[in-house]
């Protein structure tokens, strides 16, 4: 039954991710018809300005769908191993980490190739969610929802502050950085791609692999180690995993906020903890959703755009607190 | 008693000498540097050198720095102080950015009098810090929810001024990080006059409320049986306190911190025994005269003045998580 439903929740999926594929395409501020876009897939015609326009919209939507898979299945990864409804890497703090060390590298080093924007990002991502889970642990009960939220808010603010002044000298800096910050898959083409999709492709086959673990892991910490889990290895692996999906994401595009929370948080409700289902459909929504908010933006924001960064904290946001109200934000 | 009480104001005599040496300071260093007796003079008309300077830039900028730090630290004082908890302060929880959102729409995209913006993004305050506390309301009541709900609010309309910013400013850094940290950069006079007025009246209603306001604190039980009308005590004072913030924030932006930090400074340098108004108030001043001293006269960069209390509040409010957690508030 419960597999049956995770199939057809599956294709489901697979079929609205297509859908948004082809409205992140055709729509936009110019709207395109369809046989444009098969002559911008099968290379026909390139001298026609339409055409021209779909070949830009291509790469934005690969990013699109990987950057929306990373982003919620990290936000699986971390709500599994703080074993907490309301982790996301925004809302942990990782995502202002990772900025931090990407805005030092621009100031300090100058640095310049993605592949430093990557590194960096990894660092500062890693090193903020340690920091922010260290806080949490602090006092009774351990590193509890509402501490986990309430210190990861508390960290983004302080490292927010500490960016701004780096930031605030160096005009150029600045300026790179205000649209940096915002959050958006608008600006990458297939490069971008390429180096991200075999870390992502990684990190999903890693957790993949360990989702029989994580299953295990969701119990409790004490049925784990009796059942002969490797606790501590498990939470570090699923952990890594997690901070490079969202640090390339966020190295890329900027912060992308609450994608990590409301996807799985839904799927959650519909498939269930079994982590398999769990991280494929979280995968594949993630994907849909960010590529919707992107066509939104795009929509609403005409004759420009609302970046997508934008759009998914005004989605999300609300989500966020639908959750929190939700009386029971004990653990799941 | 009395020896407390003379205490506090004695320390209070302290902090307004301090906020007023600060406040000389800011007017008599800067580009040009002009003597504490020119200051004086040019400030009561006796004489007319560097009145430009003094009488058309710093002034007013001081004066802002002064009645924004007083506004922003009496409203945190009383949010943190009605709900218990100091991470309540309202630029944690929301209440500014639902300000902010207002104010920035109004000025950017309609192009109001700025008197017209400040009504406005009163109304916006107030109606984020209510939906803030119904929302948070699940039956019972719980601070860290109201926490979190604040910071879901913060997160959306956070997007919804960088969005409006990105749009409107894209060449313009000083308006947008006037949005972003708070910045007093570009202060005219006009729009010092109806601050000015917001402010006193507030602050004389928040101090004739004092009382209720500290039975308030020691839980709602205790309040009724002391005799307070807690509704109408509780609700006056969050109605100042929002109209405070929002008319200091659409005048200098959001400047970070400063609501957050004030209340607890003063507590450590007073005491809890008194309701710390007017002490939070002048440690608000103090730290916007000082943060806007530092960020323009003893970097080498100009730095907007929310860039600088924002790394002052960093540390602060590391500390504080961490003694709230030993302490199992959260």
């Amino acid at each position: 039954m419960n597999k049956n439903k995770a199939i057809s929740i599956t294709v489901l999926g697979i079929v609205i991710l297509f859908i948004a594929i082809a409205l992140s395409i055709t729509y936009g501020t110019k709207s395109v018809g369809l046989s444009h876009v098969w002559d911008a897939v099968l290379g026909r015609n390139t001298d026609v300005y339409e055409v021209n326009i779909v070949q830009t919209r291509i790469p934005r939507t690969l990013f699109g769908i990987i950057a929306g898979a990373s982003l919620s299945i990290s936000g699986v990864l971390m709500q599994s191993i703080t074993r907490n409804p309301i982790a996301d890497p925004s809302i942990l703090g990782v995502n202002a980490g990772a900025s931090l060390f990407i805005v030092a590298g621009i100031a300090f080093f100058n640095i310049q190739s993605k592949i430093s924007y990557i590194g960096l990002s990894f660092a500062g991502a890693m090193l903020t969610a340690l920091v922010v889970y260290k806080l949490a642990s602090v006092g009774y009960g351990g590193p509890t929802p509402m501490k986990l939220a309430i210190s990861g808010s508390a960290t983004s603010i302080a490292l927010s502050s500490i960016i701004s002044l780096i930031v605030m000298p160096d005009s150029s800096v600045m300026t790179t950085y205000r649209f940096w910050q915002i959050g958006s898959i608008g600006g990458t083409n297939y490069d971008d791609i390429k180096l991200i999709l075999p870390i992502t492709i990684l990190a999903i086959i890693v957790s993949l692999c360990f989702s029989g673990n994580l299953n295990t892991l969701l119990l409790s910490e004490e049925t784990a180690i009796a059942l002969g889990l490797n606790v501590n290895r498990t939470r570090a692996i699923a952990a890594i995993c997690g901070v490079l999906l969202c640090a390339t994401t966020t190295a890329l595009a900027g912060p992308i906020s609450f994608i990590g929370l409301m996807v799985p948080h839904f799927i959650r409700m519909i498939v269930g903890s079994n982590h398999i289902p769990l991280i494929i459909c979280s995968g594949i929504y993630g994907s849909s959703v960010l590529i919707i908010s992107d066509v939104l933006g795009r929509i609403l924001g005409r004759p420009g755009e609302l970046e997508s960064g934008i759009m998914t904290a005004l989605i999300g946001a609300p989500v966020f607190i639908f959750i929190i109200r939700k009386a029971k934000v004990q653990s799941l | 008693m009395i020896k407390r009480r003379r205490k506090y104001i004695f320390i209070l005599c302290i902090l307004f000498a301090i906020t007023l040496v600060l406040a000389f300071c800011n007017l008599s260093i800067g580009e040009k540097n002009y003597s504490l007796d020119q200051v004086i003079k040019t400030i009561l008309g006796l004489s007319d050198e560097g009145s430009y300077i003094i009488a058309k830039l710093r002034l007013p900028r001081t004066i802002t720095a002064i009645l924004c730090g007083i506004a922003f630290g009496v409203a945190g004082n009383i949010f943190q102080t009605l709900l218990n908890n100091p991470l309540a302060s309202p630029d944690i929880i929301g209440v500014s950015s639902g300000s902010t959102a207002a104010a920035v729409y109004c000025i950017l995209f309609l192009n109001l009098n700025r008197n017209i913006v400040s009504i406005i993004s009163v109304f916006a305050g107030i109606l984020v810090a209510i939906l803030i506390y119904r929302i948070s309301y699940v039956g019972s009541f719980s601070t860290s929810r109201l926490v979190l709900v604040g910071i879901g609010f913060q997160a959306f309309f956070t997007a919804i001024v960088n969005w409006m910013v990105m749009k409107a400013a894209e060449y313009d850094v000083p308006t947008a990080m006037r949005w972003m940290t708070g910045n007093l950069n570009g202060i005219v006079t006009d729009s010092l006059p109806l601050l000015f007025i917001v402010v006193v009246v507030c602050l004389l209603s928040i101090i004739a409320l004092r009382h209720g306001m500290q039975s308030l604190a020691l839980g709602d039980q205790v309040a009724i049986i002391l005799g307070v009308r807690i509704n109408l005590v509780r609700t006056t004072l969050i109605i100042c306190s929002v109209l405070l913030i929002a008319f200091a924030t659409s005048i200098s932006g959001p400047i970070a911190s400063i609501a957050f930090l004030s209340g607890p400074i003063a507590a450590k340098v007073c005491g809890r025994n008194q309701s710390n108004i007017i002490s939070s108030g002048l440690i608000g001043a103090i730290l916007v005269l000082g943060g806007d001293f530092i960020g323009q006269n003893l970097l080498n960069t100009r730095y907007p003045v929310g860039v600088i209390t924002g790394i002052l509040g960093a540390p602060y409010l590391i500390y504080l998580l961490i003694s709230q957690n030993k302490k199992g508030n959260i």
